[in-house]
């Protein structure tokens, strides 16, 4: 019963939040420094990235939240599977293959693609098919910037997207849960819409290996999954690619699967979600049409079912 | 004396009723963890799960009862009782989270039960063991006689299905754990059957014909 158990300790005895992340990051110490001195974004501890108008002013949650609570298949099915198994994985070196439709195909080295990019913190809501939901400060770039720097021909319509397939480190993949490697898809225009990044870290730090590292995928008004991780491969093709939950099961996941308060999971609602992180007495709150984002991207979809196009 | 005799000599000695005491911790200590932490950032989402995945297996180990019995010579017999209630005390911790801690808009209850198969499925499965807990008594053993009473139990085969069942289906993808669950379940099922006398009245029948 709320308000039974006492003890003196007051608000005020709390630790404010910048000065748990001031700890961290005195935790991280040399590392930070050497970091910093070293270039913008990837060997460190803490990476530079600007402020962005399209962050949301909620609360993100805990560092610890968003980074034991996982959908990963490729590190085991469970959430807290990709926390445990995750730190197996090599992400440097790292490479992306950018082919297909595009006039600078090549092995892109991830230190070439971050090169000459402004890395921003995009704080953005993330609503995963499973009716949870996050706030997370992700640091990343958009998506544009790379396929303006690799030269999109005008035949292209789609632009499709690969995880690492890698057994031996991603231990998920040695069963058949799906059909690896695990793989993406966006419309042109949804894949250069400002709010679609390329994200290398959170918080402030390197992409956790459970988060994707060390480049993922963030496209905020859709489900979680589409947001693929650890990507390998970009193409740019004509007819719309396939994505791997679509694969699955066609019914229950769709290409463009933007979240959607009105159009139910065939197995679950998804008029509300539970925002993680608040204990056993949370309560569930609605989910709201492109899970918030509407002013910016309902134009992107005018005229289409959006039952039909789920 | 054989080595059954000699373990069923020895298990009549315990008594039944420390396992109603030990099988009612786990509930407290998963909510125990959901309240500190323990059960990461979605705790009502984990302590239905954990719940549910308790009331399973302690249903594979009621199943287990006959036919280790009729493979081993074993008894656990006097146990399973209590092994019975408390699945059916498990699934009613579970059906609570979910209504009260989980959904708590009661239209969408109602929705979720009528539209989304697998709440069906596990909604059906728990009102078939509300008889079954409601007669796990000597008195109600009694009143019935043993053969309805057996009769009747044998909803315990289709609660048990439907619970595995409900589990597979919950999932994204077929995935490993409820599936061997549900193996399991079949499997206890079927060692229940007398293959031989089933094959006995296939070939009278043949005959007959």
């Amino acid at each position: 019963m709320a308000g039974r158990w006492k003890n003196d300790l007051k608000w005020s005895d709390v630790t404010p939040k910048a000065d748990y992340l001031n700890r961290r990051q005195i935790m991280a110490g040399a590392a930070a420094a050497a970091a910093l001195a070293a270039g913008p974004a990837l060997s460190g501890a803490k990476i530079r990235a600007v402020p962005s108008a399209y962050s949301t002013d909620e609360a993100p949650n805990s560092y610890e939240d968003i980074t034991s609570y996982n959908n990963f298949y490729e590190f085991g099915t469970s959430k807290t599977d990709p926390a445990k198994n995750a730190h197996r994985l090599t992400t440097d070196p790292w490479s992306v293959r950018v082919d297909g439709l595009v006039d600078r195909p090549g092995n892109y080295d991830l230190a070439d693609i971050l090169k000459g990019v402004t890395l921003e913190e995009r704080i953005y809501r993330l609503r995963c098919v499973e009716a949870w939901s996050a706030v997370i400060p992700w640091v990343g770039f958009e998506l544009a910037d790379l396929l303006n720097r690799v030269g999109v021909q005008p035949s292209a319509k789609y632009v499709y997207f690969e995880t690492l397939v890698r057994p031996s480190e991603m231990i998920g993949q040695k069963s058949r849960v799906l059909d690896w490697p695990y793989r993406e898809g966006l419309r042109l225009d949804e894949a250069m819409h400002p709010l679609t990044i390329l994200a290398t870290g959170l918080y402030g730090e390197e992409m956790p290996n459970q988060n994707g590292a060390p480049i993922r995928l963030v496209v905020p008004w859709k489900y979680g999954f589409k947001s693929i991780k650890s990507i390998v491969r970009i193409s740019l093709v004509e007819k719309q690619p396939q994505a791997t939950w679509n694969m699955q099961n066609p019914r229950e996941y769709g290409f463009y699967s933007n979240v959607n308060p009105e159009v139910d999971h065939p197995r679950w609602s998804q008029a509300s979600e539970r925002r993680i992180g608040g204990g056993l007495f949370s309560r569930r709150i609605p989910t709201r049409m492109f899970n918030g984002y509407g002013d910016q991207v309902a134009g992107l979809y005018a005229g289409m079912d959006l039952r039909k196009f789920y | 004396m054989s080595l059954p005799q000699s373990v069923n000599a020895r298990l009549r000695r315990v008594p039944a009723w420390p396992v109603y005491l030990v099988g009612v911790l786990p509930v407290f200590w998963f909510f125990y963890l959901g309240l500190t932490g323990g059960l990461g950032p979605e705790p009502i989402r984990a302590l239905e799960q954990e719940l549910g995945r308790l009331s399973l297996q302690v249903l594979i180990a009621v199943l287990a009862v006959t036919p280790l019995r009729k493979f081993t010579g074993i008894s656990l017999l006097k146990f399973r009782r209590a092994l019975g209630l408390l699945v059916f005390f498990y699934v009613a911790v579970h059906l609570a989270v979910w209504l009260f801690l989980d959904v708590q808009i009661w239209n969408q209850i109602w929705k979720d039960i009528v539209k989304r198969p697998y709440v069906t499925i596990g909604m059906v499965g728990l009102v078939l063991m509300v008889p079954l807990a409601m007669t796990s008594n000597d008195w109600s053993l009694r009143r019935l006689g043993a053969g309805s009473w057996r009769r009747l139990h044998r909803l315990t085969y289709v609660a048990a299905v439907l619970g595995a069942v409900h589990f597979v289906m919950l999932r994204k993808g077929w995935q490993l754990e409820p599936i061997l669950y549900l193996l399991a379940i079949v499997a206890l099922l079927a060692a229940r059957v007398r293959w031989r006398e089933l094959r006995g009245a296939a070939k009278m029948r043949r005959v007959g014909s």
